[in-house]
């Protein structure tokens, strides 16, 4: 589990008293806002269309159950009795008053939390596999290199001023559940053909209003280099990446422009003069590590219980939500419980106060006190007896958290869209709330299987349309919003990015318009195919003729 | 004939608020003063910027608006809902009250 060191809880705690002195000077006139918005947004305090927002982070989407119940009281005390769970894997809370933040920030930091890596144009917080530590498909832990990174990238005196923001993504799975293809450097365990367990390392992808899968600079990079050649690469973005353009200041674009051939000379050049020096982290400082992220006290269990089968065979609700929650873990006996933030006709990625103490409790009782936040706006219960999962999804399903629907239909990214955010040309909420009722059944639910929609309130993307099945992306059309519709994106390791669809649809028309896509897949779909596997057999004139006749 | 007022975010809390007849800032729209033409909506919109009332709000800016009976309704929806609060929260926000 992350640990929080003396030199950490020293540094947040200068930081947050460092915070209140700006804003008691801010308030008192004594700087202007020009200064003090660049200081505000280092400590994650953006304004918005109707108050400010504090997001908080939550490193590589680990919480502890201590941290899980404070983020309720804060919920609580600072807001409005409730948050937003983030793509990144992060909470933001939408109504604190400019004044109360630093004592927010000073209960965060109580329980090892803070907003630093939030904003701004530095490496920003890690993300990772939610199920990191219990998959059975993983290699290997990612989370303690992403504690490494988090520890190399805090503070970075070199990489403060970037020329823009920068995400760092990991999986330790050949199941890519981090979207780490899309982000401006992924990283991707395997084995090289020594046997040896490293990286490889991708740069370049993002989402935005200019996407791209990220390209791979080097097909393996040991443990012990790693750090060293992030560094290059980083140095190597700093220097030349654009100043001059904001929207072409992304790692992203300066792959594209010069090409990943040349930028991995450039990297390579770098590295060759700092590889051997002290950001090699030799084996005993990864064991280290590796330790911090020791597995819980397992018990030796059988595999199966009857109790749990015996639930399943008498409770066709539980049953069906093991079928789309549960995903098998690596030890036997144990299971993983994904917790849907995406109640039938609810707000995606939202929770109450007393939803994320609940969740707090279950974990400490049935999850060695271990949750976790996933970018696909839920959260998870990572090592839960299959003994105990028929008492969970009670006490969740009580607490309307127990919605059995998991990477289906109904389990929409949304980002906050027009309805909070200051940069949004459209609302996205409502329209994933809409799309959730249409296809609410279960049964046909079921019968669509996998289907990943992703809404974006405006180009920057934070819905990841680009890599949904079905994209939405809301815009402004002369005073009145409308969707434009992407299909074939996909953010595992098949990555790829979607295509528009054609023209957009008005606000009326657009759910529509997303059932006559679904119609038409379940038409031409063969035998075990997803609605993604579809597309990619037929091609967009199928969807295209559907969306528009003859238009 | 196009009329515009000015709103802001208030400094302590970030509420939207809006510039009225007698220089102070309201949570009501229905208070704001109406600029007429372009002449008056710089002048209001000067009236704003001005520094010392960088310790009350952040970021002025005209938004148009229309006169709907004894209400004023800006035309833009993003600013509609500057005025209320989150569609999907209709117990949150100036809706709320």
């Amino acid at each position: 589990m992350y640990r929080y060191d003396d030199f950490d809880r020293q540094l947040v705690h200068e930081r947050t008293e460092q915070f209140r002195e700006q804003v008691k000077r801010r308030l008192a006139g004594d700087i202007t806002e020009e200064q003090f918005r660049p200081l505000r947004l280092m400590n994650g305090v953006y304004l918005q269309l109707h108050a400010y927002m504090l997001r908080v982070a939550v490193p590589y989407g680990t919480l502890r159950a201590d941290q899980l119940r404070q983020l309720g009281m804060i919920a609580r005390v600072y807001d409005k009795g409730y948050g937003h769970f983030t793509t990144r894997q992060n909470i933001q809370y939408n109504w604190p008053k400019l004044d109360e933040i630093p004592d927010a920030l000073l209960d965060l930091a109580k329980v090892e939390m803070h907003a630093i890596q939030t904003s701004g144009n530095c490496i920003r917080n890690t993300t990772t596999d939610q199920y990191a530590g219990a998959a059975a498909d993983e290699i290997e832990d990612p989370r303690p290199y992403c504690e490494l990174i988090r520890q190399w990238s805090t503070f970075h005196p070199e990489f403060t001023y970037l020329p823009r923001k920068f995400k760092i993504a990991v999986t330790g799975s050949p199941n890519d559940r981090a979207a780490v293809k899309v982000h401006d450097i992924g990283l991707r365990m395997h084995q090289n053909d020594a046997g040896e367990t490293g990286f490889e390392v991708m740069v370049g992808g993002g989402l935005g209003r200019t996407p791209f899968v990220g390209k791979t600079i080097r097909e393996f990079i040991g443990k012990n280099d790693l750090f060293s050649y992030l560094e290059a690469i980083l140095r190597v973005y700093n220097r030349f990446g654009r100043r001059d353009n904001k929207y072409k200041a992304r790692i992203k674009i300066l792959v594209h422009e010069e090409g990943i051939d040349k930028i991995r000379e450039l990297v390579e050049e770098e590295w060759a003069q700092i590889k051997d020096g002290s950001l090699r982290v030799d084996d005993a400082e990864i064991v280290h590590y590796i330790e911090q992220f020791a597995p819980p006290a397992f018990e030796a269990l059988s595999d199966d219980d009857a109790d749990f089968e015996r639930h399943k065979s008498e409770n066709r609700r539980f049953a069906n939500w093991v079928r789309s929650n549960v995903i098998e873990h690596k030890q036997p006996g144990y299971a993983i419980a994904n917790v849907s933030l995406k109640p039938i006709g609810g707000i995606p990625g939202d929770a109450t106060d007393t939803q994320m103490e609940l969740v707090a409790d279950l974990s400490e009782k049935y999850s060695f006190g271990d949750v976790r936040v996933t970018h696909e706006q839920n959260l998870v219960l990572p090592h839960v007896k299959k003994a105990d999962l028929f008492a969970v999804w009670s006490e969740l399903d009580k607490a309307n958290l127990g919605t059995a629907n998991l990477g289906y239909v109904t389990d929409i990214i949304s980002c906050p869209g027009l309805d909070y955010c200051a940069l949004a040309t459209a609302r996205s909420i409502p329209l994933s709330q809409r799309i959730s009722e249409r296809f609410g059944d279960l049964d046909r639910q079921h019968d669509i299987g996998e289907l990943k929609i992703k809404i974006s309130g405006c180009i920057n993307a934070c819905g990841h349309h680009h890599v949904g099945h079905i994209g939405i992306l809301g815009l402004d059309k002369r005073g009145k919003e409308f969707y434009q519709i992407t299909l074939g994106g996909d953010a595992s390791q098949d990555a790829s990015i979607g295509k528009i669809a054609g023209a957009g649809f008005s606000e009326a028309e657009v759910v529509d318009a997303i059932e006559s896509l679904v119609t038409k897949y379940i038409d031409i779909r063969e035998s075990g195919e997803r609605f993604i596997d579809t597309y990619r057999r037929v091609g967009m004139d199928p969807f295209k003729e559907v969306l528009y006749g003859d238009r | 004939m196009s009329l515009q007022v000015v709103t802001a975010n208030r400094l302590e809390d970030g509420l939207v608020v809006f510039l009225t007849s007698d220089g102070s800032w309201s949570e009501n729209i229905n208070d704001a003063r109406i600029a007429d033409g372009k002449e008056a909506a710089d002048a209001l919109l000067a009236e704003a910027s001005a520094p010392e009332l960088d310790i009350v709000i952040v970021g002025p800016y005209l938004i148009d608006v229309e006169q709907q009976g004894a209400d004023i309704v800006p035309t833009k929806y993003r600013e509609v809902l500057r005025t209320k609060g989150p569609s999907v929260r209709e117990d949150l926000g100036y809706q709320a009250v």
